[in-house]
Parts: C-alpha cells; structure tokens; sequence
C-alpha cells in the first residue's frame, strides 16, 4: 500500500539570476513499512523534494506536480490541512540537530507542543507521554532532560530529541534529512540504530536523505539516486550497490573508501564539478562527468525507464529507449 | 545573576568616574569661557565672577572640589544661569522630558514593532514595499522639518477643525500639547524599529529550528510567536537600550520647536555658553542612563536566550 505519491514533482526557485529548477519532474512512491533511501550530492535536489512535498519551501521556492497522501493532494491543499498532517502523520528530522531545536525553548516543551497540537492532550499528559517518549528513544535520566534547554544537551541527545518529537503521533512517514551527518561517527550509528527500532517497532514507512552510501546500505529497503534534481536511478538496495545501472552510481560507489581496500590509499573521485543548475549542458546532465558520454548524450536527455537489473535507470546504455 | 549584577554595577562606577574626568577636562581645554559675551565684561568685574566661581584655583584643585562636590549629590552652580545651581536646572527640565521620552519610546515599540514584524512575514510583498518605504522615509526625513511640517498641518492648516492640536507650548503637561512633539519624538524611533524588527525578523523565519516547528504542524502564527519572536528582538532590544537614553534625556530639536521646558536643550545651550558645570550635570545624567539601559539590555537578552545565562556562568 502506497503511503506517499509523488508524481512530476517540479521545484523551481525564484533568484536574482532568473529561475533554478532544483527538482525537474520527480516521480516516487513510498509503500507502508518501506525504508526509501534517496542518495545524491548536495543540489541535487533531493532535501528539497521532501520539503515542497510537505510546504515547507523557502517563501522563493515553487512546487508544481501531485503528491498525494491519504487521500489528498499536499502541493494543493491549503495551510490548515498541511498542519494536520505535519507533525502528526508525517513527520521530519533534519540534518542538524544544533540549530533545529528551538534554543530559547525547554526540550520538554518543545515536544510536549507536538501532542497538545495534534492529540489535544493536557499538559500533563502531555508531559508524561513526551517524558515515556524520550525513555524510548535511550535518553538516560528523561525528567531531568525534558527540562533542560538544547545547548544543555549534546549534539546526540539533541538528535535523539528530534526523533522522539518525530515519533511522538505514532506517524505513518517519517522523513529523516540526512539525520546522522553533523555527528560523531559512533554516535551515527547509534542514531541509525535508533532509527532501525523504530521502523521496526511502528511500521512506519522512512524516506532517508542522504549523501552517505554506507548510511543507506545498512537501513534503506530501495534506493533512489539524484542529480541534478532528477531520478537517474531507483532500485533495490542489493541491486543498486551489488549491480548499478548508471554510470552515476557506479562512480559514487567507486569514490566510497572500503576499510578492506587493496587499491593502496587512492581515493577515487568522480571528475568535474557537481552541476550548476542555472547552466546544465543539453542533453543528460551528466554528460560532461561521464566515462561513457556518447554524442546521442550531448543532445537528448535519457528518459527513466526499465533496466536489465529490474530498476529503473535514465541512461542511454542501460534501458534500450529507441535504439538509435 | 544578582553577582553579575552586581559586577556590572561596580564596572559602571569607574566607567562613569572615567566620563567625568575626561568630560571636565575637554571643557577647559575648549577656547572660550563662561563669560566671554559679545559684550565684553569689564575687567575688575570678570576678577570677582572668576573668583566667585573659584576659576582662578590651580585645574587639579577646582577638579577635585568638583568630585567632591558630585559626591555630596551637588552638581554645582550654573555658570549661566544665576541664581540656579544645575540640579535644580535639570530637577524641573528632567520630568518634563522623561514623560515625553517614555511616551515616545513606548509609542515607537508598540507601532514599529508589529509594522516590522508585519512586513517581514509579507517579504517582498506589495504590503512589504509599503510598510519599507514609509520606514526609510521615516528615516530620511530630519525632524526639524518633520517638526515644522507637523505644526503646519495640525497648528494652522486645521486650525478650525477638531483636529487641531497646538502648534507649541507646554501648558504644564496638558494633553494636546504633548501630542505633536512625542510624535515628532517618536518618528524616527518607529522608522528605525521597523527596518530591524524587519530584518531580523527575515532572518529569524530562516533559522533550521522555525523550519522545524512548522514541520511539527504548528499553526503560522504559533511559530511566529513562539519560535521565531525571540531570537527576532534581540537585535531590537539592542537598538532600543541606547535610544532609550537618547530618549529619555530629552531632544533639543524638538524641544526646541515645540517650545519643550525640558533638559534636551541645555546639552546646546550648555556648550555654547561654556556653562562648565550645566554641561557636566547633563553628560552625567545621559552616561549613567546609557550605563543602566545597557545592563538591562543584558538582562533582557538573559530572558531571551537562556544561552546567554549559561556563558556569564561560566566566565
């Protein structure tokens, strides 16, 4: 069952320099109980995706397209709607749990807010259910956090704090924008840990924004690949790191460093810059990075179809779109 | 908090000793004297104002009577003014010019403010364009001629209608009298507290954390509140200590026009008639105002951010 369609999601931002589309024509479905890894580099569009998805662009930022939830179309329905479903069946964590808590507000009051909200609790009920939440996400010494400020807590607890806020309404989606790259690397995986708990304890489906591999190879179910705010690849998570499609993929799985590396210390990295959205090259955006650029490259934009290894893929080699 | 408190005030005590100091000694140096007139005193009468004045003491002595004097809570004899010593100057001018700063200051909060806040929620809006270009006019517009502009419209040009107010004149406080100058007082203030409420504002409805109480389902205005309000008046309450003091000391200018018995204008008129003491009494009474307006900065900013709380502990 489908908890999150998007279909032909386009973001486009208003600048000083014209119009950025950061998302062109993004099409994804998140089934119940799913984990869905989207990988890219930054601007690539993948955080943006999530954010129009749920109103939450900057003031410049325009979203054109569907994505339906529970019946509902949230590009289109209005303020209060989006409210009722924010925070409640969908909710997010970001990416720095330094500044993504309140810093002149308690911790306790901070989550306490999210179930006066939405499930019309006292506020002593409220307290008790924020305080059992924390317990659960492995907060030691609860009461006594629930009254602390953020810049009391450390930057781990602080994004234990995000989660339990995240899972306070029992959501069905939650959406996690990269949730472990401001922290230490032992404390990533407790924070993915945590994470795998609580998709297994609530059934909850998982959008999982990242630029780490390593991240997504340990929790996510299928994966999407961005770039350049499109889809070059979705697929299993076995088939997308045992056998990529894209020439994309298969480079970001080549830069990532392995503790078992017998290549003697050379990081590989992927040539070029990451593309400036305002001046893509014609054709696939990927063509002036591509080991396997070929002239049909230059001129058309390869399409998102069926590939051999039973994903998706949008390249020329990889899925025979009227072979030229 | 009461020992850091405490800290500060005893920081001010040398902070306003070093004002002093420097103050009386920058009016000595300055050319001129207290009874330099157009029309020159005859010189066997200048020999009994000095002495009266005890000008003739070495500068160290007439420094030290001076402390001594500010420690026993008198300010001194009034060059200028005879038979007035510069605490009774400042005690009738003080009340007059500390209701009309308060009462600007207040109006200033309660309608820049909101304005501020108003247009930053509508960014780049026509209703933005509006509340910012009225805020820079506010700005650019001088108020000796916001002054006279006022009395041309209220004082004459309504003359006959309910609308009329004074054009000038105190009339001991009467209500209509007070109107146009607080006004005038208030102008620029409200102008100012727009374009930085709008500012920070802005940058306030930026931060990750108001990203994540709206993405917890709060209503708009809830956030706006709640999350984003705080960390938007710092720089308000920043701006507002010093004017605060700029306030309350009274303006020249618009005591001037309106015809104010307040202090504002003996800071000019001190100075020109090198009225030593008045000027000394004034700059007194404005560095320990700036003094006690920027350790309520401080305390207000505690209240604001509890992150400020937490350094001053530790340090």
């Amino acid at each position: 069952m489908t908890v999150l369609d998007i279909r032909d999601l386009t973001v486009r931002f208003a600048t000083h320099d014209g119009e950025v589309a950061a998302v062109s024509n993004v099409s994804l479905s998140i089934a119940k109980g799913e984990c869905l890894g989207i990988v890219g580099e930054s601007g690539s569009g993948k955080s943006q995706t999530f954010l129009a998805a749920m109103g939450l662009l900057a003031p410049n930022g325009r979203a054109t397209g569907e994505v339906n939830f529970s019946g509902m179309n949230l590009l289109t329905a209005g303020e209060k709607a989006l409210n009722s479903v924010r925070g409640n069946k969908v909710s997010m964590i970001f990416q720095d749990p330094m500044t993504s808590l309140t810093p002149h507000m308690k911790v306790g009051r901070q989550l306490a807010e999210v179930l006066v909200r939405h499930r019309g609790l006292s506020a002593a009920d409220a307290r008790a259910q924020s305080i059992a939440m924390l317990k659960r996400v492995q907060i030691p010494e609860a009461e006594r956090r629930f009254e602390a400020y953020p810049h009391e807590l450390s930057g781990g607890l602080r994004q234990r704090v995000m989660i339990a806020m995240a899972l306070l309404c029992a959501p069905e989606l939650i959406i996690a924008d990269e949730p472990t790259t401001a922290l230490d690397v032992t404390v990533q995986a407790q924070i993915l840990d945590l994470i795998r708990i609580a998709k297994d304890e609530t059934n909850a489906a998982i959008v999982l924004i990242t630029h780490d591999l390593g991240v997504v190879a340990g929790l996510a179910d299928r994966v999407a690949v961005m770039y350049a705010g499109r889809i070059v690849e979705v697929g299993d998570v076995r088939q997308i790191f045992k056998a990529p499609q894209h020439p994309y993929t298969k480079g970001l799985l080549a830069c990532t460093p392995r503790l078992d590396d017998e290549t003697g210390g050379a990081l590989l990295t992927i040539p070029g810059q990451p593309p400036n959205l305002q001046r893509l090259p014609p054709g696939c955006a990927f063509n002036p990075r591509c080991a396997y650029v070929m002239e049909r490259c230059l001129r058309e934009r390869p399409a998102l179809l069926p590939d051999a290894a039973g994903g998706l893929s949008a390249c020329f080699l990889t899925n025979a779109q009227g072979a030229p | 908090m009461w020992s850091y408190f405490a800290k500060r005030v005893a920081i001010g005590v040398p902070t306003l000793w070093a004002i002093i100091t420097v103050c009386f000694f920058l009016m000595r140096l300055t050319p001129g004297g207290p009874f330099d007139a157009e029309a020159p005193v005859p010189a066997d009468i200048l020999v009994n104002l000095r002495a009266r004045y005890h000008l003739d003491d070495p500068l160290w002595r007439q420094y030290l009577d001076y402390l001594v004097g500010l420690l026993h809570g008198d300010f001194g004899p009034s060059f200028k003014y005879r038979d007035f010593n510069v605490t009774g100057l400042i005690a009738q001018g003080l009340p007059v010019s500390l209701q009309n700063g308060f009462s600007a200051l207040l109006l200033a909060i309660v309608i820049g403010v909101p304005l501020g806040i108003f247009a930053a929620l509508a960014q780049n809006t026509r209703r933005d364009y509006i509340v910012s270009a009225a805020a820079m006019t506010g700005i650019v517009i001088p108020n000796f001629v916001m002054g006279q502009v006022l009395i041309l419209v209220f004082g004459v040009w309504l003359k006959d209608s309910v609308f009329h107010l004074p054009a000038g004149g105190w009339d001991d406080g009467a209500f209509p009298n007070r109107i146009l100058p607080v006004f005038c007082l208030a102008l620029p203030y409200i102008a100012y507290l727009v374009r930085i409420t709008r500012g920070s504002m802005i940058e306030a409805m930026r931060a990750n954390y108001v990203r994540t109480a709206r993405a917890k389902g709060l209503p708009f205005r809830l956030v706006v509140m709640r999350h984003a309000l705080n960390s938007a008046l710092i720089p308000v309450v920043t701006f507002l200590g010093p004017a605060t003091a700029f306030l309350l000391t009274g303006s020249m200018v618009v005591e001037t026009i309106f015809q104010i018995p307040g202090i504002g204008r003996y800071f000019v008129q001190g100075a020109l008639n090198r009225d030593y003491t008045l000027v000394m009494g004034v700059t007194i009474l404005s560095a320990a105002l700036i003094i006690a307006m920027n350790l309520l900065v401080d305390i207000i900013y505690s209240l604001l951010d509890p992150r400020v709380r937490y350094n001053e502990a530790r340090s």
